[in-house]
């Protein structure tokens, strides 16, 4: 666990709006993309599986971004890093 | 007591639902539901009311919508709805059958799940991922997807299912063990010599007939019909225009009564044969079989219907509908008599089914 400083999460608009007391920005603590989603889904069941699938992998329409980069589920997250979770236009 | 109509139509852009009285002259249309998801399967379980919606986003994989109060407001679950880590994932839903208390469900990649408690969590029936043959099914065009879901209304063990192009499985346990049951339905598609294999086939719609041990089956190669709960099928496609199409509707009470569309063929297009449109019913169990046109378009209809897109109602005359690959929705009061375009513009229609009410639906609450 990265401290006392949380992540920073951006959710996708049409993420959030699937969970309807979700906002669009969440500080939640995490190491990394993985325990970020788990911690995401510990909050609101079944948003997990919406950004991860049983591969495991992010989902392959589903972007995450870490400090500009597109990110892994195994991508390092630093005390108060700004994460970006987007929807692909490959998607839609 | 007066009853509502109501028609579900699962489409590439969400659910929608038509509603009527028991006349079905006039029909409201409601939706897109489900945020526009790409739905492939909405069906209400006929004791609860509740309305299930299978199908699975780009974006955020699969998931089953449910509502309560008639398609007003809905709700989502995935869980459960997956496969171990490290098997290929769950891709969407392709079928739902509300049985008993529980609810089937069927996916893509071809497993089956169920639910016990309304569609909130989901258990994998992994039996079906034990058979043999397991390794050796090949995805149909549509994928390697289970679209059919047969319930025995009189004994919930018993499930037959439909996998393109895996062909038909029963299990008599409740989804432990499974066995292939497609002796006697053609793979035209395989070397010759080899077109009656056990599994392979590329089934397209299997149904139950009411209040009897018959199954019906549209497949690639052939429409079927199975006195011996599918153990073995004998062709029932003379008389047909074409031996191809995709769906397949029984009557609610007559076992001898089915609905076919049946396409040009599967190199030709796959619309209507000469591009005007039919329903074909048999009233003999696939003996002999009629043209249903009056009301359809009679020229330029280049559009198909998917598998799931042909339903009955369960009024006395039996209502009869299907969904277009355009858009439409056409839907017959008299079991298929005379016909009227009740929809049109919609996206591409997935599916079709009914419910019937006994009051004034859910405006009444």
């Amino acid at each position: 666990m990265s401290g006392d400083q949380p992540v920073h999460v951006r959710l996708a608009p049409l993420l959030a709006h699937l969970f309807p007391d979700a906002p669009r920005l969440v500080s939640l603590p995490a190491d990394d993309v993985a325990g970020m989603i788990d911690e995401l889904d510990r909050r609101w069941p079944g948003m997990g599986a919406c950004i991860r699938d049983t591969t495991p992998a992010v989902r392959r329409h589903i972007n995450v971004f870490v400090g500009g980069r597109r990110a892994a589920l195994d991508t390092k997250l630093a005390p108060g890093a700004d994460v970006f979770i987007l929807t692909a236009i490959s998607g839609g | 007591m007066s009853k509502r109509v109501y028609v579900l139509l699962g489409t590439r852009k969400g659910v929608f639902i038509l509603e009527s009285d028991e006349a079905r002259r006039d029909w409201d249309l409601r939706g897109p539901y489900c945020e526009t998801w790409p739905i492939q399967h909405a069906a209400a379980d006929p004791r609860t009311r509740v309305i299930y919606a299978g199908g699975g986003s780009e974006w955020f994989g699969p998931a089953v919508w449910k509502s309560t109060d008639l398609g007003r407001t809905w709700s989502h679950s995935r869980e459960g709805l997956a496969y171990e880590p490290g098997a290929t994932p769950v891709k969407t839903v392709w079928s739902v059958a509300p049985r008993g208390g529980s609810l089937y469900v069927g996916v893509e990649p071809a497993g089956l799940f169920r639910s016990d408690d309304e569609g909130a969590t989901f258990q994998h029936l992994t039996g079906l991922q034990a058979h043999p043959s397991r390794s050796a099914w090949n995805p149909g065009g549509a994928g390697l997807i289970l679209h059919s879901l047969v319930v025995d209304p009189a004994d919930e063990r018993k499930i037959w299912i439909g996998v393109s192009a895996a062909g038909v499985f029963h299990t008599a346990d409740g989804g432990a063990h499974w066995e292939a049951r497609n002796k006697g339905t053609r793979a035209d598609y395989m070397p010759e010599g080899q077109n009656y294999p056990e599994f392979g086939q590329c089934v397209h719609c299997l149904v139950q007939a009411p209040g009897s041990e018959r199954l019906y089956q549209q497949n690639h190669c052939g429409m079927y019909r199975s006195d011996d709960e599918g153990r073995t099928w004998r062709s029932i496609e003379e008389g047909l225009p074409s031996s191809f199409g995709f769906p397949a509707a029984v009557h609610p009470r007559d076992p001898d009564t089915l609905y076919l569309l049946p396409l040009n063929g599967d190199v030709k297009g796959r619309f209507m044969p000469d591009a005007k449109a039919a329903v074909w019913r048999t009233r003999d169990g696939g003996d002999t079989w009629e043209a249903l046109r009056e009301g359809l378009p009679q020229r330029s209809a280049f559009f198909g219907v998917l598998r799931q897109a042909l339903a009955t109602d369960t009024l006395d005359r039996a209502g009869v509908y299907f969904g277009t690959s355009s858009g439409s929705v056409y839907a017959s009061a008299d079991e298929g008599d005379s016909w009227t375009c009740i929809a049109q513009n919609l996206p591409t229609i997935s599916s079709v089914e009914t419910l019937v009410t006994d009051d004034a639906g859910a405006g009444a609450g």
